[in-house]
């Protein structure tokens, strides 16, 4: 399995750059990957996307897709794009140290 | 006696029911299963409608001819589940059905009022689905006359059942247009959410090329926000649009809005159960198989086979007091018609991405994994016969449940 400097702390990343362990997250972590991803800074409005997905993404053991997000965060799919441009649910599953969503398959 | 109920006698659930009376004891054990409606629809043949290649009558036949006769069939809308009292309530008088096992296979379908401007003046008019034999027939009669044009094909939101139908579509289409010789008046466009032409790498990369010989554009990442059936386009929450003459769709799918109700459901009113044994995590005399299931493969038919063959077999060790073995592994087999009497066939499972290879026979075939061949399409069409003939029957295939490696090429 790779590994990655992120922050200062070294992580492991699967192929796609999604790290493997979420247990090794935290937020600088959050903040260095969200700038690679093209976010400059992360809002309030970021945030608590960002928290709902870790919290989820723990307890059920996946990251959640966008319609998951959507419904649950009580987050507009509209506003996702906005947040998270192309690929919301994937930009904010490598951020919040998730795996990528399985919506698709 | 024992009571195990089915809800939904679609392709999963006329499936196990066939299979579970052969293995059950009759004297011990009462199978009962509903259905709102009479009519079993080969989906797979929806696709094939719209080109004039099947009719509505290759497409149809009675539920009750594919049910065994020891089987009880209720026909009725199913109102509620109530897991914690171990019963069913119907529409039909109100009626409760009790259960001591309960195998949920009500399937998913197509929501197109979910997306703005879909199913609106425009509809059946400009704009068509394939997933229902009322889009399908319709779109058929309008191919019949029309002119040509922008053809957009959009897949509103993943996951859909048969993934790769879009694909199949938009690749016979070409092949439909050349042989009414208008090709070159008809431009074809496959906006989808999908980073790609599907879902895997390997076979995206493989699909992606082979659409790009047959002229056809790909707009990916493209989750449309709403159509707008007056100025004809279509628009992404990213504020793209897509002009079109001729809109196709899938429209969201959801699962049934009974599980939503019983509070059953996720966000897409799928039932979460074990992805290897259909078991769910919350009632244990409670199973979700096909469509219905939560679970991170292909909704497909032939998975929904593979998943009764593991299933079946499972029950029968559960009810005996035994555990049930993780035998399923998302075991999915798909035909992919690329149009001019050729196909694909894709074969993967939770763990492996579709990779080239031969199948079932490893250097033999007779079908080729990821690459257009006659053989394939001569697969696709046997497909119809052994789906009314062997499949719903619940006869065995000479084909494993789960995925093998044997013939399939790593690179
Ligand atoms: C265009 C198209 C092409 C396809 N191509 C392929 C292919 O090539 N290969 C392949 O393997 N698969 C293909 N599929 C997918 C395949 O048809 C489905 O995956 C399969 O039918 C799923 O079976 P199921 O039993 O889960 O659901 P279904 O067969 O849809 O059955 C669900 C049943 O439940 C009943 N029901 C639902 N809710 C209620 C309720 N509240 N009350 C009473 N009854 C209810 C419905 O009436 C229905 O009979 C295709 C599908 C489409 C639409």
């Amino acid at each position: 399995m790779p590994t990655k400097v992120i922050a200062g702390h070294e992580v492991q990343i699967n192929d796609e750059g999604f790290m493997t362990n979420p247990q090794e997250w935290d937020k600088d972590i959050a903040v260095e990957i969200a700038h690679e991803e093209g976010i400059a800074d992360l809002t309030l409005a970021h945030w608590k996307v960002i928290d709902f997905c870790r919290q989820d993404g723990i307890s059920t053991g996946k990251a959640p897709t966008l319609r998951r997000i959507t419904t649950a965060a009580g987050v507009s799919t509209k506003d996702m794009f906005a947040l998270f441009p192309k690929g919301p649910a994937k930009k904010v599953a490598k951020i919040s140290g998730l795996g990528k969503p399985e919506g698709c398959v | 006696m024992k009571k195990l109920l089915i809800l939904g006698a679609g392709t999963a659930g006329t499936m196990v029911a066939n299979r579970l009376a052969n293995l059950l004891d009759e004297n011990e054990w009462h199978i009962t299963i509903v259905d709102q409606n009479e009519t079993h629809y080969y989906q797979p043949g929806f696709l094939f409608i719209p080109f004039g290649i099947y009719s509505k009558n290759d497409v149809v036949k009675p539920k009750r001819d594919f049910l065994p006769s020891g089987v009880e069939f209720i026909m009725s809308p199913i109102e509620l589940i109530e897991p914690e009292h171990n019963r069913v309530k119907l529409s039909k008088d109100g009626r409760y059905v009790p259960y001591d096992f309960l195998v949920i296979a009500t399937g998913t379908q197509t929501h197109p009022e979910q997306t703005t401007g879909l199913q609106e003046h425009e509809w059946y008019k400009t704009i068509f689905d394939f997933y229902t034999v009322e889009g399908a027939l319709a779109l058929a009669r309008h191919l019949r006359t029309w002119r040509g044009g922008r053809l957009v094909l959009n897949v509103v939101e993943n996951p859909i059942k048969c993934p790769v139908a879009p694909l199949e579509f938009i690749m016979l289409a070409d092949s439909f247009f050349h042989e009414q010789q208008m090709r070159d008046r008809v431009e074809l466009i496959y906006a989808t959410p999908l980073p790609g032409a599907f879902t895997k790498p390997i076979a995206s990369k493989h699909l992606g090329d082979i659409l790009e010989r047959k002229s056809i554009k790909v707009e990916p990442e493209f989750m449309v926000e709403h159509v707008d059936p007056d100025a004809k386009k279509i628009v992404s929450y990213d504020e793209r649009e897509i002009e079109y003459d001729l809109l196709i769709s899938v429209p969201l799918n959801m699962g049934n809005e009974v599980i939503a109700r019983s509070g059953m459901g996720n966000e897409l009113n799928y039932v979460e159960v074990d992805k290897h044994t259909f078991v769910s995590p919350k009632y244990p005399n409670v199973f979700a198989l096909g469509d219905a299931a939560a679970l991170p493969t292909s909704k497909a038919g032939s998975v929904a086979h593979f998943a009764v063959d593991c299933f079946a077999e499972n029950f029968t060790r559960y009810v005996d007091g035994l555990e049930m073995l993780p035998t399923f592994d998302g075991h999915a087999n798909c035909f992919i018609e690329s149009g001019f009497g050729k196909g694909l066939l894709i074969d993967f499972n939770y763990d492996t991405e579709p990779l080239p290879g031969m199948y079932p026979l490893p250097g033999i075939g007779p079908f080729q994994l990821l690459q257009e061949s006659e053989a394939n399409h001569w697969g696709k069409m046997m497909f119809r016969w052994m789906y009314w003939n062997i499949l719903l029957k619940g006869q065995e295939l000479p084909l494993p449940a789960r995925m093998t490696m044997a013939g399939k090429w790593k690179n």
